[in-house]
Order: C-alpha cells, then sequence, then structure tokens
C-alpha cells in the first residue's frame, strides 16, 4: 500500500467513525418503532441534511472498502500489479454508484 | 529448513487484528446488497416495502444482528488501530481489543432484543 492509500484509508476511517455510530443509533431508532418505507422516506426524502450525511458515508464507505480490499488481496490471494489497480478501482467505483444510486431513490422527492 | 509457528494466532491482538480484517471483508460483501436492497425505493414506496416485510423473517433478523454486530466491531477494531497508530503506546492493548468486542456484543444483542 502506497502513503497516499494509507492515508487514504484512515482518513476515511476517521471520517467514518462517527458516521457509523450515528448510523448504529438510526438504525436502532427505527428498528424499535418497526421498519416501513414510509417512516425511511418520511424522514430522507427532499432533505438535504441526511442527503449530505448518507452521500458522504457512500463515498468514504467505497474508498475505505476498495483500498481495504486491496490490502486483503495482495495479502491474502497475492495479486500485485495492475491487477490489483484493476480490482481496487472497479470495486470503489461499484460502491459509489450503487450507493449513490441508493442515496439518490430515497432523497430525492 | 523454515520452521513454521503458529503460537502467534493465539495472541489476543493477531486475534483482534484478524476479527477486523475479517468483518471488513464480511461488510464489503454485504454493501453492494444493502445499497441495491435500499435502492428499491427508485421503483417506489411499496417496492422498498416489499421487501422490509420480507426482512422481518426471524432467520432475516439474525443476520442483521450478525450485520450489526460486524460493523460495531469493525469500527471499534478500527479505532483501537487508530488509537495505537497515532497516540503514545499503551499497554492495556489486550482490554483495549477485548473491550471492543464485548461492546460490539452487546450492540447486536441490543438490537436482537428490539427485532424480534
Amino acid at each position: 500500500m502506497t502513503i497516499r492509500l494509507y492515508i487514504l484509508q484512515r482518513a476515511t476511517a476517521v471520517i467514518m467513525a462517527p458516521l457509523v455510530l450515528a448510523h448504529l443509533f438510526v438504525i436502532f431508532y427505527a428498528t424499535n418503532r418497526g421498519l416501513s418505507a414510509a417512516d425511511i422516506l418520511g424522514r430522507t426524502r427532499g432533505s438535504i441534511g441526511w442527503g449530505a450525511f448518507y452521500a458522504l458515508f457512500v463515498l468514504a464507505a467505497a474508498t475505505h472498502g476498495s483500498i481495504g480490499l486491496r490490502v486483503i488481496a495482495a495479502e491474502w490471494a497475492g495479486l500485485r500489479g495492475r491487477r490489483l489497480d484493476i480490482l481496487m478501482w472497479g470495486f470503489g467505483a461499484l460502491l459509489a454508484v450503487l450507493g449513490l444510486r441508493a442515496v439518490a431513490a430515497v432523497v430525492l422527492p | 529448513m523454515t520452521m513454521h509457528t503458529t503460537t502467534h494466532r493465539r495472541n489476543a491482538l493477531w486475534i483482534a487484528a484478524l476479527v477486523h480484517r475479517l468483518s471488513g471483508l464480511a461488510l464489503a460483501c454485504f454493501l453492494p446488497l444493502h445499497f441495491l436492497a435500499i435502492g428499491l425505493a427508485i421503483d417506489g414506496e411499496a417496492r422498498l416495502d416489499g421487501f422490509l416485510k420480507w426482512t422481518t423473517n426471524p432467520a432475516v433478523k439474525l443476520v442483521e444482528t450478525v450485520l450489526v454486530f460486524l460493523l460495531a466491531v469493525h469500527m471499534l477494531g478500527g479505532l483501537r488501530v487508530l488509537v495505537i497508530e497515532n497516540l503514545p503506546w499503551r499497554p492495556a492493548q489486550k482490554e483495549l481489543a477485548t473491550v471492543a468486542l464485548i461492546a460490539a456484543g452487546l450492540a447486536a444483542i441490543l438490537f436482537l432484543a428490539r427485532a424480534m
């Protein structure tokens, strides 16, 4: 792992720590009330705050997860060079696209 | 001849590092499915509601409990790594790892108690 990837991995971890904590609180709160689409969408639709929260969460998770996968693929599967880059960028792009699509699905009116 | 020892695998901090890696790998596998499920709302509220009704199945609740545990243990394990790397060394590393594991377990049990 290069220094740049190492710093990005740690920086996204620091960004995500409070986001994960908030996400866990939302999960606990929503589960207690009984989860319904109306509840979820009533909270998120048209909300700039929740949109920004989840978009930041998705981008940080896509960055963090793809770098983590790169490290595991290198250490456990022996992947090297271009294959590692393709895996990291491919997985990161997949998470970013699916994640931002999900954010749009629950935030856009 | 190379001697291969596995005694380090009984060390609490080695286990903590392994748990951190495996929980991260499991979350990476789960995330695309999570995003696809939430993305169902693009086709309307009814589509998402249909999926949410399916998640009331007790077997799904158990899987969700495991996911809550994985998310909590990965976050707390990550905070432990950040503490090790950025703050002065503390002798109580094993205790920190144990606290992370217990707190994640408690979060998962609390989730299950509320969900069931």
